[in-house]
């Protein structure tokens, strides 16, 4: 009979040790995956990007702390992602991917198209999405799968005009958009609300190309009108410094605002103090309104990635959403319809904000009919030497 | 008005300078250089890296994105292009591998330089406001600077020994092999002249418009635009087209305005019409 050399005895037992201890932590923990559609390349690469960093993040957090406990169950948290590319066929075969991975739950897409072309897929495979695009019937009944991620401009426009018009004696507005769904959509609604609050809409049609790079000929006519305001309807992160510049440079004095998310460092090395005064929506971050869990979730993503990115500040809260909604009803794991019982009821603390009764609910009730929107507080900033100040904070009901 | 042939004067000046280079790939070796934006935007950060972050100099910074690009741009004919002409028989593999090398860097930038818009402090501040004209100074020393490489670049072309050999070849590659003219080491120096014109661009134009790793694309297409107005392979109609569109662009924004973002579509039907009538654009022979 052969027999068995010592080395391949403490071979065999080390081998065996492995397989019980990894059969063990199997045991122990199921991953619960969550996925990620939308663009994470190109020219709107910062959209998606700071969704899924924060994303991971966060589930990188979690997995440290030995997981989420859903039930009478641990999960390790799993991002899976697809980058869309910003083309809604993309977007389609990226929630297939997702359905075809058993995953119930979505973020993205990050524009209207890809958000209204993925529809069918998710309401046919039971997945509930988390769009950043704001056109209402996709939160509004028959629609019931989608979940609008952040304020919308048509929630956060007027509350800023009505502002700048109390505060700052604005009276004649001027838009200017890229060429593209989502801001000329951005745009529209924008000029019906100025004009319901009485404002004198002196520019309503100029738009530019996304990819445009010097943007001096685009605003040379709009800055010859010399509007109070001048609002970037649904401005790319990437072209925002570039438009404040340009209107400075040609000698524009009034102030200019947009209603989405910008990042403090790029409009930093982008217009530098031209850009101070810019009006923009946020998240959590700043101090006066940031808690101490929001910094740890900044210091852990830089740390991760490098450098942090402010439009997470708004992209932070979406897997916290899931999350908890399911803690508060653990069969909404598999079972969106257990999901969307639960969203009308749902309520927990909301970590980013110092405020104790700040929470985390479903809201959308006034602008859908129905609880279709997280709550992110609508923060709105005013950029000032490289760094964002709270003017305002509004809520949404 | 002035302030409308001012904004189509400085972005002709910058469209010109980067139609030089893929022009110059284009004429010398018949390949539509695809990745020609992503060289420029390459440029772009390598300025930003050198100026933007470890404060040297802002000419160093460009330099360096020059001489980055020129040494890539070697490379790639070297041990790209030249073996697949050699080796393959059909024309679209070049354009093929021009794609691939698109998005090559594209995947490489966004690794390396993230997904945020990216720009530096200004070179020089202040803004020149008189005769109805407002330009700041900044653009109107890259606007100066374009305007003289250009120059460098048609003066290089004519007079010296290289720039003729480069010229002979993108006129007919056999008689110039026939006459003596070594025809690989010319085609690498054109390839990384190409690929430096495109970096040192990039590096400039950053100053002023900053730089994402998501705008190369673009850039292709505009430069594709203004060598199919001049003509592709012709020094000389580069610039033109560079001049026509960005005067084209700044007329209409402010023309057109009234009626929506029709300036582009007003072009891009112009286009059409013209290379149905003119299918060479303006001066359709290599290097006039």
């Amino acid at each position: 009979m052969p027999t068995l050399s010592r080395r391949a005895l403490i071979g065999a037992a080390s081998a065996l040790a492995l397989f019980a201890g990894a059969h063990a932590a199997s045991a122990a923990d199921a991953n619960l995956k969550i996925g990620f559609v939308g663009v994470t390349s190109g020219p709107a690469a910062a959209w998606g990007t700071s969704n899924v960093r924060s994303m991971q993040t966060l589930a990188e957090w979690y997995n440290e702390l030995g997981g989420v406990k859903i039930g009478d169950k641990t999960y390790t948290i799993e991002i899976v992602t697809f980058d869309d590319q910003k083309d809604p066929k993309r977007a389609v075969e990226g929630m297939e991917k997702m359905a075809q991975e058993g995953i119930h739950y979505v973020v993205g897409p990050n524009v209207d198209d890809g958000a209204a072309a993925v529809r069918p897929v998710a309401e046919k495979n039971g997945i509930i999405y988390f769009p950043y695009a704001f056109p209402k019937e996709l939160y509004t009944a028959p629609a019931s799968n989608a979940v609008l991620g952040m304020i919308a401009n048509y929630q956060s426009g007027p509350a800023i005009y009505k502002y700048l018009m109390d505060n700052k004696g604005v009276k004649k507005v001027a838009f200017v958009a890229a060429n593209e769904s989502d801001p000329l959509s951005q745009r529209d609604s924008g000029v019906a609300a100025a004009k319901a609050l009485g404002l004198e809409v002196v520019a309503d049609k100029d738009t530019y190309q996304n990819d445009t790079r010097d943007f001096t000929p685009v605003l040379t006519p709009i800055v010859a009108l010399k509007p109070d305001l001048l609002v970037l309807s649904g401005v790319a992160p990437a072209n925002a410094p570039l438009l404040i510049r340009a209107a400075r440079e040609l000698g524009y004095e009034g102030l200019i605002s947009t209603e989405t998310a910008q990042d403090a460092k790029v409009l930093e090395e982008g217009a530098g103090e031209l850009a101070n005064g810019f009006i923009s929506v946020g998240g959590a971050s700043t101090p006066e309104i940031a808690s101490d869990h929001m910094k740890e979730f900044v210091a852990r993503y830089t740390k991760k990635f490098g450098e942090y990115n402010d439009e997470s500040n708004t992209k932070v809260y979406v897997l916290d959403y899931i999350l908890e909604t399911m803690k508060a009803n653990p069969k909404a794991i598999d079972n969106v319809d257990e999901f969307k019982k639960t969203i009308d009821t749902f309520e927990a603390p909301n970590p980013y904000l110092k405020d104790p009764d700040a929470k985390l609910k479903y809201v959308g009730s006034t602008s859908f009919g129905q609880k279709r929107q997280v709550a992110v507080p609508m923060v709105v900033n005013e950029y000032k030497d490289g760094k964002f100040e709270t003017l305002f904070v509004g809520t949404v009901d | 008005m002035e302030q409308v042939i001012a904004n189509g004067l400085y972005l002709g000046a910058q469209y010109a300078l980067i139609a030089l280079g893929l022009t110059l790939i284009f004429g010398l070796m018949n390949v539509l250089n695809f990745a020609h934006g992503q060289m420029y935007v390459l440029g772009g950060f390598i300025t930003y890296t050198v100026y933007g972050q470890l404060g040297l100099p802002f000419p160093i910074a460009v330099l360096c994105s020059g001489l980055t690009l020129a040494i890539i741009g070697g490379f790639m004919e070297r041990y790209l292009f030249r073996t697949v002409i050699r080796r393959s028989h059909r024309e679209e593999s070049t354009m093929l591998l021009a794609a691939a090398t698109a998005f090559f860097f594209d995947a490489v930038m966004l690794l390396i330089f993230g997904e945020k818009q990216r720009g530096v402090p200004k070179i020089v501040k202040g803004v020149f406001n008189d005769y109805g004209i407002i330009l700041p100074y900044d653009r109107i020393v890259v606007g100066a600077v374009a305007a003289a490489m250009i120059l460098s670049f048609i003066a290089f072309m004519k007079y010296t020994k290289t720039g003729r050999a480069m010229r002979a070849l993108a006129q007919d590659r056999v008689a110039a092999q026939l006459m003596g003219v070594e025809v690989d080491r010319y085609t690498m120096i054109g390839f990384a002249m190409g690929a430096m014109l495109a970096g040192v661009v990039g590096g400039l134009l950053v100053s002023i418009t900053g730089v994402n790793s998501g705008i190369g694309g673009p850039i292709s297409v505009k430069a594709f635009m203004m060598i199919m107005i001049g003509g592709a392979g012709v020094a000389g109609g580069a610039i033109a087209g560079g001049f026509i569109l960005g005067m084209m662009e700044s007329v209409g924004l402010t023309v057109l305005r009234e009626y929506g973002d029709v300036t582009y579509l007003v072009i891009f039907a112009a286009l059409m019409v013209f290379l149905s009538i003119r299918p060479n654009g303006l001066m359709g022979k290599p290097w006039g």
